[in-house]
């Protein structure tokens, strides 16, 4: 009988693959695992083997096409009783590592990867035992770290949020003692500086603030964590923010807008600033086009653009043409905050602690999660009326995560 | 546990040859997983992905050169192997995992960079393009195959990373490495402004490879 051999699923994140060269001609006798093809897909050239013993048939993804994961890519023709064999789906099987427990000499050597994957999940690494040469802490210890992460995260603290302290008009003389410590100011935290007050001399800033239910949400996120962490990507709350954001903003097009004087210009692409604390600065990159990309797609970005703001590697494209500012400001804690706009948008959300609360539903007491959303607006460009609907419709889209929501 | 063999300044194809012969003995249980480390002389190699308009100059010309071209079948486009470029060769029998291909680049991604962090540079990964990068230009390309073993199962790959130690890379701009115009090249001793000890550098890539791969 003939039967489809399709292109094999080559990795947890692969998709597609380029048939890079036939091994077997239409009419060779193949045997079982015998390779038929090779497949590339990004640097990686994979023999794939036959799973029966049989005879090649015809062709139909030709030496450099591209083919996604299970469409055929030829046939061959087989004794009808070796198909029953099912598809190998071997799982990975972790490699049992070797611990060295009396040797600790390496356990403070930090590879740049796990510091960073040690900071996005705030690990506290003075808290793992290292499974590698020495003691040392490896990727895959961190990895370890996040699944398991109460017992060694590290408490919320000290990092530096968008709120600048409100000037006093007549600043007395400065007293300088010998005993405080003089910090010169920094060229970047001269700039946070001026545009903070910029913004806040120039736009009438208004602030609203709800409360939203992320229950649903945070059993939803639970659940994807390890998937997620598995490529690499540690999933936050923040992709689905953003998403939520993100959506809304396509129904309130003034919200997505630049105030230019003598007009307002709405624009059509949406394109989120995020604010990211890294070394005692404040930055906002820029995840472009946010409305085309999924929770995936966001969470990638974010994680692209947190590593080049702490490696201080972003470049000038990835800090501009932002159209609307989130901000985490729940990650170090706080449960409120009245955040700056982030020139020459006209607003800006905050994202609050979630935290377990007793509320009343149906009359009966329940423990929720629940998160406040804080919302700066310019009143120049938006009024109550507009920045609340705004508002309620995010809080309704982070409400409407449950946890069999589809990613 | 791999066995490491230092081979010093190898021409390419008997090298080439030499990979697919240990293919077979470790696929035959003859010998231990293998790591070779070793430097070539002035090469181009073109991976099965290999556009021939990232060969920037005539076949005439890179002969003239001293640069020889070939055509090999590894994952990944066009490439410069040279003197000063401490390439590796990991003869690997990746047995019982699955054979997540992409999840053995990263593997060798994180040696990598563990390797380059006892210099003090900090490697890192660019999305979409396997390799370690330092400040947006690439100091190690990578690029393998993956053989099924044809005695057990699984997979035993060949070919492997080019780390750019004290590389010429002028004679980068004979190709379009890997097929990315945008990024440039760069090597460890450009990053630390003075000439890298080799040895040096294969230890710390041997105890890398041997953290990440034991």
């Amino acid at each position: 009988m003939t039967i489809d051999i399709v292109m094999p699923q080559l990795g947890e994140s692969v998709t597609e693959g380029t048939i890079s060269r036939w091994l077997k001609k239409p009419g060779d006798e193949v045997e079982e695992y015998e390779p038929i093809c090779e497949v590339e897909t990004d640097k990686v050239n994979t023999e794939i083997p036959s799973l029966y013993n049989g005879k090649m048939g015809e062709i139909l993804a030709q030496e450099g096409q591209t083919v996604a994961v299970g469409e055929i890519i030829c046939k061959m023709e087989v004794e009808s009783e070796t198909v029953s064999q099912a598809v190998e789906s071997d799982k990975p099987i972790s490699k049992t590592q070797e611990r060295n427990e009396a040797d600790t000499s390496m356990k403070h050597r930090y590879s740049p990867a796990v510091l960073r994957l040690a900071q996005e999940n705030q690990i506290d690494l003075t808290k793992l035992s290292g499974s590698g040469k020495g003691g040392r802490i490896t990727r895959k210890d961190v990895l370890h770290a996040v699944e398991n992460k109460s017992a060694v995260s590290i408490p919320a603290k000290n990092v530096t949020a968008p709120v600048e302290k409100r000037k006093v008009k007549e600043t007395p003389p400065l007293e300088i003692l010998v005993e405080d410590k003089i910090v010169p100011v920094s060229s970047i935290r001269r700039t946070i500086a001026e545009r903070m007050v910029k913004s806040k001399t120039e736009i009438p800033h208004a602030w609203t603030m709800m409360e939203a239910d992320v229950s649903g949400l945070v059993a939803l996120r639970n659940k994807y964590k390890n998937d997620f962490a598995a490529n690499g990507i540690p999933l936050t709350f923040m992709p689905f923010f953003i998403k939520a954001t993100v959506d809304t903003l396509r129904e309130f097009p003034y919200v997505n807008s630049v105030w230019a004087e003598d007009k307002i210009v709405l624009k059509k692409d949406i394109n989120i600033s995020v604010a990211i604390a890294a070394n005692d600065a404040l930055y906002v990159p820029v995840i472009h086009q946010a409305d085309e990309k999924n929770i995936f797609g966001i969470a990638r970005s974010l994680q692209h653009l947190i590593h080049k703001t702490r490696n201080g590697n972003l470049g000038i494209a990835d800090t501009q043409g932002g159209t609307f500012t989130v901000n985490n400001t729940g990650s170090f804690g706080s449960i409120a905050s009245q955040p700056i706009i982030n020139q020459p948008q006209v607003a800006i959300l905050s994202f609050e602690s979630i935290v377990k609360k007793p509320v009343v539903i149906d009359d009966m007491i329940a423990i929720r999660n629940r998160m406040n959303l804080c919302l700066s607006l310019d009143h120049r460009v938006l009024d109550g009326l507009t920045a609340g609907q705004f508002l309620a419709r995010v809080k309704e889209r982070l409400e409407s995560y449950q946890v069999d929501t589809a990613l | 546990m791999f066995e490491v063999q230092r081979l010093g300044m190898v021409a390419y194809q008997p090298t080439w040859d030499e990979q697919k012969n240990i293919v077979r003995s470790v696929d035959e249980g003859k010998i231990a997983d293998q790591l070779l480390l070793l430097e070539h002389p002035h090469t181009v190699t073109m991976g099965r992905g290999s556009h021939l308009s990232n060969l920037l100059l005539s076949t005439q010309d890179y002969k003239a050169k001293g640069i020889n071209v070939v055509e090999i079948d590894r994952g990944g486009d066009v490439t410069y192997h040279g003197p000063g470029q401490l390439v590796g060769y990991p003869i690997f029998y990746l047995g019982d995992q699955k054979h997540d291909a992409h999840s053995y680049l990263r593997d060798i991604e994180e040696a990598l960079i563990l390797a380059l962090s006892s210099f003090g540079i900090s490697g890192e990964r660019m999305e979409k393009h396997t390799g370690v990068w330092v400040n947006e230009e690439k100091v190690a390309a990578i690029g393998v195959k993956f053989h099924k073993a044809r005695n057990k199962k699984g997979y035993i790959t060949s070919h492997g990373f080019a780390l750019n130690v004290n590389t010429d890379l002028r004679y980068f701009s004979t190709i379009v490495p890997c097929g990315i115009l945008e990024y440039g090249v760069t090597s460890m001793s450009r990053i630390l402004g003075k000439k890298v000890d080799m040895d040096m550098v294969m230890n710390e890539v041997e105890m890398a490879m041997r953290e990440i791969f034991t």
